[in-house]
């Protein structure tokens, strides 16, 4: 019956309904800047793809924009200091979220904050060509800043043979906690806006599909009001539900297309931005400014100030944790948002990369004993992607990965949606992590020493 | 302030999500046991304190068997206790019970529900029937006579405040079992009862299956918190209404062939909403869920036509039980996406 009060926001099957009030504790925080760190550590791996090579030496003076770190093969992102200071050391770091460790710049900073050479000009956009658009996002080292943090250049480099005709942004922002694309599109909209249309030109599109969820009703007035005279630009609300803002459930709920979870949204004609990269993708072009900051949502029962933070890539979290007064019991430190994001075993090595979109820290974090699977079903229902958490998660329990591999345990997406409904509390998508992992070893081993190459 | 938690080293590293629902397994569990209530308060009107005591020695018969069985498992007693499902066997094992069982018959069935049905196949979530049917099946077998003379209603009881109770014991003699067990009985001679009393419950039957007004109203309950669908209810119910409807009349008894009287007498309402929408032993999907419900609608009717039986709940819903791995087999959730035309 409650669906049906409902039933004009758009939406997709499945997925659940996490709460809200994580989010009003850094609702109404606009960004703030955090005090510059004394020391970055800027890793060279902060996309998918090739990690950065280093063109900085030790001992170097660096600049905030300049280029430190240049991309390697078709897939990688450049990397800019993102303060003035001298080039200490160049040493592996891991990777706050995969945890390998990739070569990291450390600058420490001198007092001299402004920008290097060539970056921070205000070019006149309006008759700038695609090609110019999409070499400037390149060298800016634009990423998805949703948290996939793909390079931008290379998801609007189209393959011939498949046609895009809808630019599909994410203002979904469906993660609990979080609210920095919140804040970024109430304070920053006619820039997103501007972003969304320099994609679109980029990539000779002429439609785009603005989704925003229903909790966020100042924002869909906001844009409907920038966009009045745009009726190639639609925005619609969705639903409140996680995970609204993923690829496939956005693309289902505004365009009503589906594919499969391992497929792309090429398949079916579309691509998605989330709309912080389309602030950056603006500044990229309009100012040539490199991607060397972002907002981050510091939060969680364990800071007594969160905020939405301004903040530099490659700073260590401690420092964002103590600009945000963290108590001292807190015992758990998530990269991300809740749902998906990474707990944090070693706070000294942790730094902001580009991806990050939420720093929470939690005290009083409560412990879950899983139990066996009672078959209640919810898993089931609440999977967006039409898996079987219960079943993958018991053969990942008994080792039996090829009746996992057999029930498309590789499609998991791992949003989460079945661990959170999970009333025995089993760790489900800890299981499917597993069964993959091992899967994917599995097969690195089979394969002959030719194909391993 | 930082350092002092690196020190401690306390940072809590689990895989994501670190957020959960607020619901567990022993809220449904002890949801379940409230939905319950209301039938068996409803049985102590209509059958007398007896019934009471049955339920209680049921329950604490159930719990200290699981609590024994628990500590020879070498599992943690007092956790596993608190999640309730042994209490929801109990009170399920009395319910489809004779008002005036002898004690020792609900004290054998919860020990062979808790260690044979359920842990004997490694407990909770791991059991293939509904222990409480599992086991009311296996009295059935082993003390017919001990299930089938104790029909006579405590005439002392409360249960006196319905006139109509003495219409099962009219002379306080032994009258013949079958007939009194159940208003389904297809023997000449049984007698239809009212809906209403049919609705109220004062009808003879087992403890906590003839009150219809009851046994909805927890259902309701466990809908609304959605703790059990309502399809399964609907789709058994329905099916059993559509197969009395079609099939040959049962000529002795002209009421027998009422729909309606199918659903409301006897064990259907109970077996509906508490019984077949048990999580454990039915199928994990949509699809599977009618399936299993339309299965068990069938059965029910056809035993309760063509059998010896007056009642087919407890068998069809233990044989659907049965079949459920194989439902599932053939009812699995379609993978996102997977029916896009290739291009």
């Amino acid at each position: 019956m409650i669906t049906l009060v409902k039933s004009k926001l758009k939406t997709f099957i499945g997925g659940i309904h996490p709460g809200e009030d994580g989010k009003l504790l850094t609702k109404d925080r606009k960004e703030a800047l955090a005090p510059l760190p004394k020391i970055v550590y800027l890793l060279m791996s902060q996309h998918i793809g090739a990690p950065c090579k280093p063109i900085v030496k030790k001992g170097d003076y660096v600049t905030k924009g300049q280029l430190v770190g240049e991309s390697q093969g078709f897939i990688s992102a450049n990397v800019h200091a993102s303060i003035s200071g001298k080039v200490t050391d160049i040493v592996p770091w891991p990777h706050p979220v995969t945890g390998v460790k990739s070569p990291s710049v450390i600058i420490e900073r001198t007092d001299e904050d402004s920008w290097t050479e060539g970056t921070n000009v205000e070019t006149d956009i309006d008759l700038i060509s695609s090609d110019e658009i999409k070499q400037r996002i390149q060298s800016a080292g634009v990423v998805g800043l949703g948290g996939a943090t793909f390079p931008t250049h290379v998801k609007l480099t189209l393959p011939k043979d498949r046609p895009i005709d809808t630019v599909v942004m994410n203002g979904a922002e469906c993660e609990p906690y979080l609210t920095c694309d919140y804040r970024l599109m109430l304070d920053r909209s006619r820039e997103i806006i501007q972003g969304l249309k320099l994609i679109m030109k980029c990539i000779g599109c002429k439609k785009a599909h603005i989704g925003i969820e229903a909790n966020k009703e100042d924002i869909y007035t906001l844009f409907k009001d920038i966009l009045s005279n745009e009726p190639d630009i639609k925005v619609d609300l969705m639903e409140v539900k996680y995970p609204q803002g993923a690829e496939h459930q956005l693309i289902k709920a505004l365009l009503n297309r589906e594919f499969k979870p391992t497929q792309l949204p090429l398949e079916v004609g579309a691509i998605v931005i989330n709309v912080g990269t389309a602030f950056v993708v603006y500044e990229a072009v309009k100012f040539k400014r490199p991607l060397i900051q972002r907002i981050v949502t510091v939060t969680g029962n364990g800071v007594e100030n969160p905020q939405n933070f301004l903040v530099r890539l490659g700073t260590p979290i401690k420092h964002l944790l103590e600009e945000a007064r963290v108590v001292s019991n807190i015992d758990k430190i998530i990269f991300g948002g809740p749902m998906m994001g990474i707990a944090q075993g070693n706070l000294d090595t942790a730094v902001t990369i580009k991806g990050t979109g939420g720093i929470l820290a939690f005290k009083g974090t409560q412990q879950w004993n899983s139990h066996a699977c009672i078959r209640c079903g919810r898993c089931i229902d609440s999977c967006p992607y039409g898996l079987n958490p219960s079943i993958l998660s018991i053969q990942s329990e008994a080792k039996e990965f090829n009746l996992a591999l057999e029930n498309n345990v590789m499609e998991c997406k791992e949003c989460g949606c079945c661990t959170y409904i999970c009333p025995a509390k089993r760790p489900i998508v800890h299981l499917i992590k597993f069964a993959k992992a091992e899967i994917a070893k599995q097969k690195a081993q089979k394969a002959t020493p030719a194909e391993r190459k | 302030m930082l350092n002092q938690v690196q020190d401690k080293s306390i940072l809590i590293a689990s895989a994501s999500p670190h957020i959960r629902d607020t619901d567990s397994i022993p809220r449904i569990m002890w949801a379940v046991v409230l939905s319950l209530v209301p039938a068996g308060i409803a049985s102590i009107f209509t059958f007398g304190y007896y019934c009471l005591y049955v339920i209680l020695l049921s329950i604490v018969s159930a719990i200290f068997t699981e609590a024994l069985i628990l500590g020879v498992r070498k599992i943690s007693v007092i956790s596993t206790l608190k999640d309730g499902s042994a209490v929801v066997t109990g009170i399920l094992l009395a319910y489809t019970l004779p008002p005036g069982v002898s004690w020792y018959i609900p004290v054998i069935g919860s020990f062979f529900a808790i260690v044979i049905v359920k842990h004997a196949f490694g407990g909770l979530g791991n059991n293939i029937w509904n222990p409480a049917l599992a086991a009311r099946a296996f009295l059935q077998t082993a003390y017919p006579a001990a299930l089938n003379s104790d029909w006579r209603v405590l005439q002392h009881g409360i249960g006196n405040l319905f006139h109509n109770i003495t219409e099962i014991d009219p002379e306080g003699n032994m009258v013949d079992a079958v007939t009194r067990a159940t208003p389904l009985a297809k023997e000449a001679g049984a007698e239809a009862y009212h809906f209403t009393q049919l609705l109220i419950g004062s009808v003879p039957g087992c403890i906590g299956e003839t009150s219809t007004i009851a046994l909805l109203l927890g259902g309701a309950y466990l809908i609304y918190k959605r703790y059990i669908n309502w399809y399964v209810p609907a789709y058994y119910i329905a099916t059993v209404f559509i197969m009395v409807l079609i099939l040959p009349p049962q000529t002795k008894t002209p009421w027998a062939n009422n729909p309606f009287y199918h659903i409301l007498a006897g064990g259907l309402i109970l077996g509906a909403f508490f019984m077949a929408t048990d999580m454990v032993t039915s199928p994990l999907t949509k699809s599977g869920l009618i399936i299993f419900a339309v299965g068990t609608g069938v059965l029910t009717v056809l035993i309760r036509f063509y059998s010896g039986y007056p009642e087919g709940v407890c068998y069809s819903l233990l044989l659907m039980n049965t079949a459920t791995p194989l439902i599932d087999r053939f009812t699995k959730p379609r993978l996102y996406g997977a029916r896009i035309k290739k291009a």
